[in-house]
């Protein structure tokens, strides 16, 4: 049933439609001209009705955004986030009373030294872009991916949350109707007012939109540098990922966005689901495909588009005209089992193909998986968070799970032979057990994965009594984080705000260490970030 | 028996990468004694247009999963995939929906 080239004679004989043309399941009047789902044909007019539709419902069904809110669009160019440019437009563009009331901007980011792109490519891609963000005349940030390396270490930092309005229906709609109400008593002024504060976000424009800072040949090559040393494109991937996501982050809190709106499509996600698990990521799996992303605490990301298949948007920007830009990104045609990502892509692009219910299924199931309400006190301590995909550490050491099997067998298989780290010339026998091998050298401690750091980083790091930057990471990244940089040859080509908080975390579980005994005896969670420190 | 059919070919969301980047092409397609339709048209196609990788345009007979093909600005499904006859001045769109957004 999973070959590749299995024929399917029999059902492909009724879904064959002769040349009598189909009429739309909606209207029933007009002919149909797309198939959405398992067999739904849709003329021109339902499609439209039914694409705006789904949008503001998404919306509206999940009542996070609140009137009058700055929220931020990352566009990536592609055909989703073009299309979810359109649709803000288009609701906030109606004057119907159920029209979208918030305030957008909107940020492109370019990932062009990343990808390996020329100045002169990137350049005119940029060009499209700013023409085609100049005509919503919305605010708009162009971000290159180059000034991820001049962020500052606060980034890593999930913030409270601005409010603490408790998300019920009621205070949503009386947020409403209170917002509704003061527009009502502007209303005479609200013209003007309105011309006003046009007037004055076109000023702004001028200083806030376009490139930040001009980007130098060296900071490209530096980009280049951390890029090139990631060896698997499946680690190059996650870490652009989590660069990008850190540049919008940075972006919105520093423009004062409360909210991120991304792209992403329902095949999208269905297929970020299953490479998830398949990186490690299924602790997260709520957050990353979820409707609303909270881990940031003071930002929250949210998917408008996630109940659209990728062949609606793409029926719909070819319908409509809406305008998007081609951007060819890392793993434009690569092979086919060139990275995780790539073949879980393809894998479920081509089971698409013959079973049309598989991402739709895909994404119910994802619906099912409820992020868990963040702990009321929000000063959690922040070693309970990965240091680069800020989700939950869940490499705490229980005694008998998974990660620990993990663990051991990953050591019971390296080959310890001799090198520049191991200058004490004992050649370890694989089989050895945790214990003797802290002998050998700090470094050398939990997990044959410092092995290679050890190799490749500071020469004499195993006899020097100072701990290298190695074993900081590490122990500060949940599972999946861990095995990203696991693939970099050179960890000090990550960028400066990343290696700082490491330290000043280690520093901190360092600190709580030796302060431990004078910590009064509090509630069971005070003990779970000491267990952590002491990686 | 068929006269030379003109077609207009587009490529959209990456496609045109296989294609010398190059979106809208103007084709003629030769004279033949059976109508054209769409699995002739593809073979073409990949022999005659196809700059490189053709397995990310075409897979065995259809075209690579991902790939949504519009005739006349109508889903390729309504119209019978590939046993759909092609006409004098018709119009066919491949746009590929596997770069996200």
């Amino acid at each position: 049933m999973c070959q590749v080239d299995e024929e399917y004679n029999g059902q492909l004989e009724h879904r064959v439609t002769p040349r009598v043309s189909k009429k739309c399941v909606k209207c029933k009047e007009n002919t149909a001209v797309l198939i959405i789902r398992a067999g739904d044909a849709f003329c021109r007019g339902c499609f439209k009705e039914y694409f705006i539709h789904k949008f503001r419902a998404m919306l509206g069904k999940n009542r996070v955004i609140f009137p009058g809110e700055k929220v931020l669009l990352a566009v990536s160019g592609g055909p989703a986030s073009s299309s979810m440019l359109s649709q803000v437009q288009e609701g906030l563009s109606r004057d119907a009373p159920k029209k979208l009331r918030f305030v957008p901007g909107i940020i492109y980011i370019d990932e062009g030294g990343a990808s390996g792109q020329s100045m002169e490519e990137r350049e005119r891609a940029v060009a499209q872009l700013e023409s085609v963000f100049r005509a919503t005349n919305y605010h708009y940030h162009i971000v290159h991916l180059e000034q991820v390396l001049s962020l500052p270490s606060s980034v890593l930092e999930a913030g409270s949350s601005a409010t603490e309005k408790p998300q019920t229906g009621s205070s949503y709609k009386a947020a409403v109707d209170q917002f509704i109400q003061t527009k009502k008593n502007q209303h005479p002024d609200f013209s003007v007012e309105n011309a006003q504060s046009h007037l004055s976000s076109l000023s702004m424009q001028k200083v806030e939109n376009g490139v930040t800072s001009p980007i130098t040949p060296e900071h490209t090559q530096a980009l280049q540098r951390l890029f090139a040393s990631v060896r698997t494109l499946t680690a190059k991937e996650d870490l652009l990922y989590t660069l990008r996501q850190h540049l919008i982050l940075h972006t919105a809190r520093t423009q004062g966005y409360t909210k991120v709106m991304m792209g992403d499509s329902c095949s999208r996600l269905a297929i970020k689901l299953l490479s998830n698990i398949s990186l490690g990521r299924g602790a997260s799996l709520a957050t990353d495909t979820g409707f609303s992303d909270p881990r940031y605490g003071d930002v929250v990301i949210v998917r408008p588009m996630r109940d659209y298949s990728s062949k609606e948007i793409a029926y719909y920007n070819r319908m409509f005209d809406i305008p998007s830009v081609f951007i060819p990104g890392l793993d434009t045609k690569a092979q086919d089992k060139a990275s995780i990502q790539h073949l879980t892509e393809s894998f479920v692009t081509k089971l698409q193909t013959d079973f049309p219910s598989t991402v739709s299924t895909i994404y119910r199931t994802s619906e099912k998986l409820h992020t868990a309400c963040p702990p009321q006190n929000t000063n959690t301590q922040p070693f309970a968070k990965c240091l680069l995909c800020v989700c939950a550490l869940d490499t705490k050491l229980e005694e008998f799970s998974a990660y620990q099997a993990t663990l051991i067998s990953e050591q019971l298989s390296q080959r310890r032979g001799p090198g520049p780290g191991f200058t004490r010339g004992t050649e370890a026998a694989p089989g050895l057990p945790p214990v003797s091998s802290a002998s050998q050298g700090q470094c050398c401690s939990s997990g044959g994965g410092q092995h290679q750091g050890c190799m490749t980083g500071e020469g004499g790091c195993c006899s020097s009594a100072k701990e290298p930057e190695t074993v900081d990471l590490k122990s500060l990244l949940c599972y999946s984080c861990r095995l990203t940089i696991k693939d970099m040859t050179a960890e000090d080509a990550l960028p400066q705000y990343i290696l700082s908080e490491a330290e000043r975390r280690k520093r901190r579980s360092q600190m709580r260490e030796e302060i431990s005994e004078f910590l009064l005896d509090e509630e069971e969670d005070e003990a779970i970030p000491r267990v952590n420190g002491s990686l | 028996m068929a006269a030379p059919i003109a077609i207009h070919l587009e490529f959209g969301g990456g496609a045109e990468l296989l294609f010398g980047s190059v979106k809208e092409h103007h084709v003629t397609l030769p004279n033949q004694s059976e109508p054209w339709d769409m699995k002739q048209l593809l073979v073409w196609i990949r022999g005659n247009m196809l700059k490189e990788r053709p397995e990310l345009f075409v897979q065995g007979d259809t075209v690579r999963p991902g790939i949504l093909v519009l005739i006349n600005d109508a889903d390729w499904e309504l119209m019978g995939e590939l046993e759909y006859e092609l006409q004098d001045k018709d119009n066919v769109v491949f746009i590929s929906t596997l770069h996200g957004g």
